[in-house]
This record gives structure tokens, sequence and C-alpha cells, in this order.
């Protein structure tokens, strides 16, 4: 499966809608979705994995990068994600201590809210 | 022992359709089907390695896998020809508690490697100035799935 990106923003957080497989062939098209994003001051990104079919560590690199380049703007990158064969290589490179993972959007949001 | 062999151009692309051969063979070997994401991850891993190292090094020369079904476990050989002391130093300089400051946006070939120990039951990686060799096997039913 390929993959589909599609994003909105709610009050000042951008949702990422990312679906199917994030790899060596796809990642380049969400690093430039979130290259985009941050250069147009989307500073509080939150990347909805749940429909992500496939992750490699590419696509881990490009969610760091991500990261790096909103927090450079105190900005955040977040992820939506409850598939335990999506976590089970975030748990194995040690990225859960880096990002925030949550089981759904709304949780995401009101974690988000809070801290406003 | 049945053995199949792949080679292919080292494009992107191509690394999907080595995963998808990787995990119908594990699956017809007689691989656990809770195994077979791992399996698809880790052939996935070091095919997008062996082709990152081409595209740097030859982009012209191809990688070829070999997917073994040996006494009871299902084996799986990528071999590539890129020069690899280089990238055996970046994987002994890696540290996982501080991603941030080392992981660049696109693949870095230790992390790979360490994403594939994390996930196969037995891997060996071989560096050599003609190109890496990875091998790595899981559990397999000693005859493997009947014939669909």
């Amino acid at each position: 499966m390929d993959l589909k990106l599609d994003h909105h923003s709610e009050d000042r957080l951008t949702i990422v809608e990312v679906e199917g497989e994030i790899d060596v062939y796809t990642a380049p098209r969400l690093r430039e979705l979130l290259i985009d994003l941050v250069n147009k001051g989307n500073f509080h990104l939150l990347v909805n994995m749940e429909k992500v079919d496939f992750l490699d560590s590419t696509g881990l690199g490009v969610l760091v990068g991500g990261l790096k380049r909103v927090r450079a703007h105190d900005g955040s990158l977040e992820l939506v994600c409850t598939q335990e064969r999506i976590l089970k290589i975030f748990r194995i490179t040690g990225l859960t201590k880096v990002f925030g993972i949550y089981a759904s959007v709304e949780e995401a949001k009101e974690v988000h809210g809070r801290d406003k | 022992m049945a053995t199949v062999e792949l080679t292919f151009s080292a494009l992107p692309a191509h690394v999907r359709t080595a995963r998808l051969v990787a995990t119908a063979i594990a699956r017809r070997t007689g691989v656990e089907e809770s195994l077979l994401d791992e399996v698809r991850l880790a052939v996935g891993e070091a095919c997008s390695r062996a082709v990152e190292a081409h595209r740097l090094h030859c982009p012209d020369e191809p990688i070829r896998i070999e997917l073994r079904d040996d006494l009871g476990r299902f084996e799986v050989t990528v071999t590539d020809a890129a020069p690899s002391d280089e990238l055996e130093q970046d994987r002994g300089m890696l540290r996982f508690d501080d991603p941030l400051g080392q992981l660049p946006d696109t693949l870095m070939s230790g992390f790979g490697i360490a994403v594939i120990v994390g996930l196969a039951d037995d891997v060996q990686v071989y560096p050599s100035q003609k190109g890496m060799r990875i091998r790595m096997s899981w559990p397999a039913m000693t005859n493997g799935l009947p014939p669909g």
C-alpha cells in the first residue's frame, strides 16, 4: 500500500493523518510535508499513525527530524498510535522516551488543551 | 534446502517488493504468523540499508537476497557491494539515549542494523571492504506449510 497524507488544523494543533507504509521509498513525502508545515508556522504537530501499516527506521528518522525542527521553535511533535507492531519499533529504538504517544487524537487534544 | 534468490537494483521502490517476497516465503516455510511482521521489518531494514549504501558507493550494482529453508529455520541473507568499514564505525557510535542529537532525517545505517538486532531471532553482520552481508533467521516448521 502506498502512503496517503492529509492534514488539518484544530486550534493551534496541526493534525497530520498518515495512512499506508512509511519506508525508504515513501518517507521523503512525509519529510516534505513536515518541513512544509513547519515552514508555514505550524509548530505543534500531532501525527496520527493509526492507519499506518508499516514503519521502518527511515520513517523514524523523518519523525525525529520533524521533532528537531518544531523544537527549534519551542513546538511539539507527538504521535497517536496504539498498534503493537508499530509501537514495537519505537520501543526497540528507545524513542518512546522521546515522543509523546497517545491512544487517540481526542486524548492528545485534551492534554494540549490542559497545557495551553 | 530450498533457496530463493532475488537481485534488485538499488532503488527504494524495490525494497517493498523484497519485503513482500520475504514475507510470502517465510509464511510458506512455516514461520509463525506472529513473527511475520518481524521478518517483514527486519528484511526491509536490511534492504533499505543496502539501497542507501549502494546509492552512495555503487548505484549500478545489484543487491542480493537469499531466502533459505534450512533445517527448521527460515534464513535470510542480504548482501551488498558497498564498502562498509565507515558504516561499522557509525554503528559503534550510536547512542539511543540521545537520538535527537545524532539522527539525521534520512536512514542511518547503524540505526537500521540495531532495529534488525532487536527483531530477528538470530543475526550475524559481516562487514568488509567488498560489502556487507547480513544474515538473520527465525524458527520455522521443519517441513514448512503444505503448498497452497
